[in-house]
């Protein structure tokens, strides 16, 4: 324990009261040698050996040896519940994996291809792309194919000088999941170096003008055999959507307690 | 108290402490496993490790149970290693991970994870091809999958320079700069945990800083470290050791200064010092300790002088809550000390009229490097003249001064003698004194 006056904490809240003025010293004389003392301020980097034990602290803490900050909560089981869009029949016994369901089939799907995107950003793009005849109108004179890269501003004549663009300068695969050309093609099955998300029926032919994707009711889901049950897969597409249309929900919304779970249990030592 | 090995202080030393998180499910149906979550799996043969690739890549009916066993080997390093060797592997993964199957693609996620946490570059480096799609799903609005991700981009980052050299370019910044704005506390807490790593890079002051500076991240990151005693400890620790990695390695933090960094630090240790309870509550040592370094580094920076006088007060209160249990926040409060006093009398002054000098005498022995610091905080009070060194000396100053002069340390008989010179030069009344004991 430390010798401290009491009242301290008190100072802290209300302030310091007014301090006695010490009489002004005569300016230091300069130090004689061997004597060479003379008060600095230190700027210590980040291999000072005075940082040693604390970066040894931080160290033990990310690798899970010391206690957590938090309690963890059990992920908590609810009695089971199914998926609320019509058509999908998935059932659920967490509001983990119900948000994670949900977020990854239904969140961000364009409603005229039922492809599902990761982001609403990507969703955008794509319909934009894809199912916006005002937008090849215009990408006919002006550079229109936005770059996909969050912070990137360039915009491209066509989606090849776009993926060239995303390949060279921010080194992207060339095969990129979330870029694909459209098709323009007719008759073009799916192969499987052609992975789509979702299925691929277009629920409005007449708005591509310039381009018709093609419908083919021989393809009502699975690519690449990879889907087990999509929703909505039926070939007849129901009242034609003729504006565009997103399933958005804020990102401030939430399913479950995603908020404050921070390790799903004891971490792990290496 | 947490011993500190001996083992990581060397490799600190050498510059090799990696640190990496793992996030792991506790009691998940894991196969083979006996007694629990803390059975680490034997490797498995070359054959064993295709067979699972192969039920992986089937398009079979429970595939996800074939996901889960390849997901709870790869808790070993050897077969980390044998798996990514394996033709495929990663591509299979990759395309389990970008699909639209919400099950699949977070065992897909578990598993580069485990990966992620391999100790070989080559398993890191391995993971190249993913780098695009896990920075993809941080925009993305599933939390479980964006913090899975947010982890294993930090433990890939800090593995290999390959990887740092792709992100950079695939515009992971603007990402990150996007994430620091939601709302969710596990995700900000893993934002921060990528941050940190990305600025412990050999190449950051170069290649990384001047981005994150650039960026809107800094006022975010203030932000987030001073709402640390209201919530969100988890991310304001991350983003405080995050300001510490900029502020010790840029030459001038004039951003970070404009930003108003030091009130707000200093604020926040105010904050800080008044609601630790008499015994150190767990886990507060993570958030004290980079606060203290910034706020001292950037007090050394600016040589701006009217400083709070409160901050005395904050700095020994600190000093007595976790004097016990973490002895090591005694030397980055010296520090902080010596940084107050060196040239600001007033701070001086104060330490003597809030009757703070008993505490900081007892702190003369508590260690080597705490010896040294204490003198000088000593030698700069003694500097300031004749009215602080009378001051100094109606404690028992002489009496616990003259025993250092043979200890074996040459930095502290070094300041010692310095400080006696200052008290004879300022009292020489004393020196009769000292020459009696």
């Amino acid at each position: 324990m430390l010798p401290l006056p009491p009242g301290l904490r008190l100072l802290l809240r209300e302030g310091l009261p007014p301090l006695p003025q010490h009489p002004p010293s005569p300016p230091a004389p300069r130090p004689t040698p061997p004597f060479t003392f003379a008060p600095r301020r230190l700027q210590l980097g980040p291999q000072h050996p005075l940082f040693e034990d604390g970066d040894v602290h931080r160290h033990l803490y990310l690798q899970g040896v010391l206690t957590s900050l938090e309690e963890v909560a059990e992920r908590p089981k609810v009695s089971e519940f199914s998926c609320h869009i019509s058509g999908c029949s998935q059932v659920f016994d967490t509001l983990e994996s119900y948000e994670h369901h949900y977020n990854t089939l239904h969140r961000n799907v364009c409603s005229f291809c039922k492809r599902s995107f990761p982001s609403g950003n990507l969703l955008d793009i794509h319909i934009l792309e894809w199912h916006d005849s005002l937008f090849q109108i215009m990408a006919e004179k002006q550079n229109m194919y936005q770059c996909l890269v969050e912070g990137c501003t360039e915009k491209f004549r066509s989606s090849k000088d776009r993926k060239d663009h995303l390949v060279t300068v921010h080194l992207y695969p060339a095969d990129f999941r979330f870029d694909r050309p459209k098709k323009v093609k007719s008759g073009s099955k799916h192969t499987s170096s052609h992975v789509e998300q979702g299925t691929s029926v277009p629920m409005d032919v007449s708005v591509e003008m310039a381009e018709q994707s093609q419908v083919n009711p021989m393809e009502t889901g699975p690519e690449e055999s990879m889907e087990i049950s999509q929703p909505a897969a039926s070939p007849s597409p129901s009242l034609p959507e003729k504006r565009l249309y997103k399933s958005r929900i804020p990102s401030t919304i939430c399913f479950g307690q995603g908020a404050t779970r921070g390790f799903k249990g004891p971490r792990k030592k290496v | 108290m947490v011993p500190c090995p001996a083992a990581l202080r060397r490799a600190r030393r050498q510059e090799q402490l990696v640190s990496k998180r793992l996030l792991r499910e506790d009691g998940a149906a894991q196969e083979g496993a006996q007694d629990g979550a803390d059975v680490v799996p034997d490797p498995l043969s070359e054959d064993e490790v295709l067979e699972l690739l192969r039920g992986v890549q089937r398009g079979s009916e429970d595939r996800k149970r074939w996901l889960g066993r390849l997901r709870w080997a790869l808790q070993n390093e050897e077969t980390q290693q044998k798996f990514v060797r394996l033709d495929g592997s990663i591509r299979t993964l990759t395309g389990l991970f970008t699909s639209s199957l919400a099950e699949l693609q977070l065992e897909a996620a578990r598993c580069l994870h485990e990966l992620s946490h391999s100790s070989v570059p080559a398993v890191a480096e391995a993971c190249l091809p993913v780098t695009s799609y896990l920075l993809t799903y941080l925009s993305g609005h599933s939390l479980e999958l964006t913090e899975l991700c947010l982890y294993t981009l930090g433990n890939l980052i800090v593995e290999s320079e390959a990887v740092r050299k792709q992100l950079l370019p695939q515009g992971i910044i603007p990402v990150l700069a996007s994430c620091i704005q939601s709302p969710h506390e596990a995700v900000l807490e893993g934002v921060g945990y990528v941050l940190s790593q990305l600025l412990q890079a050999k190449e950051a002051p170069t290649e990384i800083i001047p981005l994150v500076l650039d960026s809107a991240l800094p006022q975010h990151m203030l932000q987030l470290v001073c709402s640390g005693l209201r919530a969100a400890m988890g991310a304001a620790v991350e983003f405080a050791w995050c300001l510490h990695y900029i502020i010790c390695r840029h030459k001038d933090n004039e951003l970070l200064l404009a930003l108003g960094a030091v009130p707000t630090l200093t604020s926040l240790l105010l904050d800080l010092a008044a609601q630790i309870p008499q015994d150190a509550s767990e886990g507060l040592e993570l958030l004290v300790c980079p606060v203290l370094r910034c706020l001292s580094n950037l007090l050394a920076q600016t040589g701006c002088q009217g400083q709070d006088g409160r901050l005395l007060i904050a700095v020994f209160l600190i000093l007595q809550c976790f004097l016990q249990q973490h002895p090591f926040l005694i030397h980055e409060c010296l520090w902080l000390l010596n940084n107050l006093t060196a040239d600001d009398p007033s701070f001086c002054s104060a330490l003597l009229s809030l009757d703070l000098l008993p505490a900081l005498l007892q702190l003369l022995t508590c260690s080597q490097m705490g010896t040294v610091l204490v003198l000088t905080v000593l030698c700069n009070m003694a500097e300031k003249g004749q009215f602080q060194c009378q001051q100094l000396l109606q404690q028992p100053l002489l009496a616990q001064l003259l025993p250092l002069l043979t200890l074996p340390d040459p930095e502290a008989v070094g300041q010692c003698l310095e400080l006696l010179h200052l008290l004879f030069l300022h009292c020489p009344e004393v020196r009769a004194q000292g020459a009696g004991l």
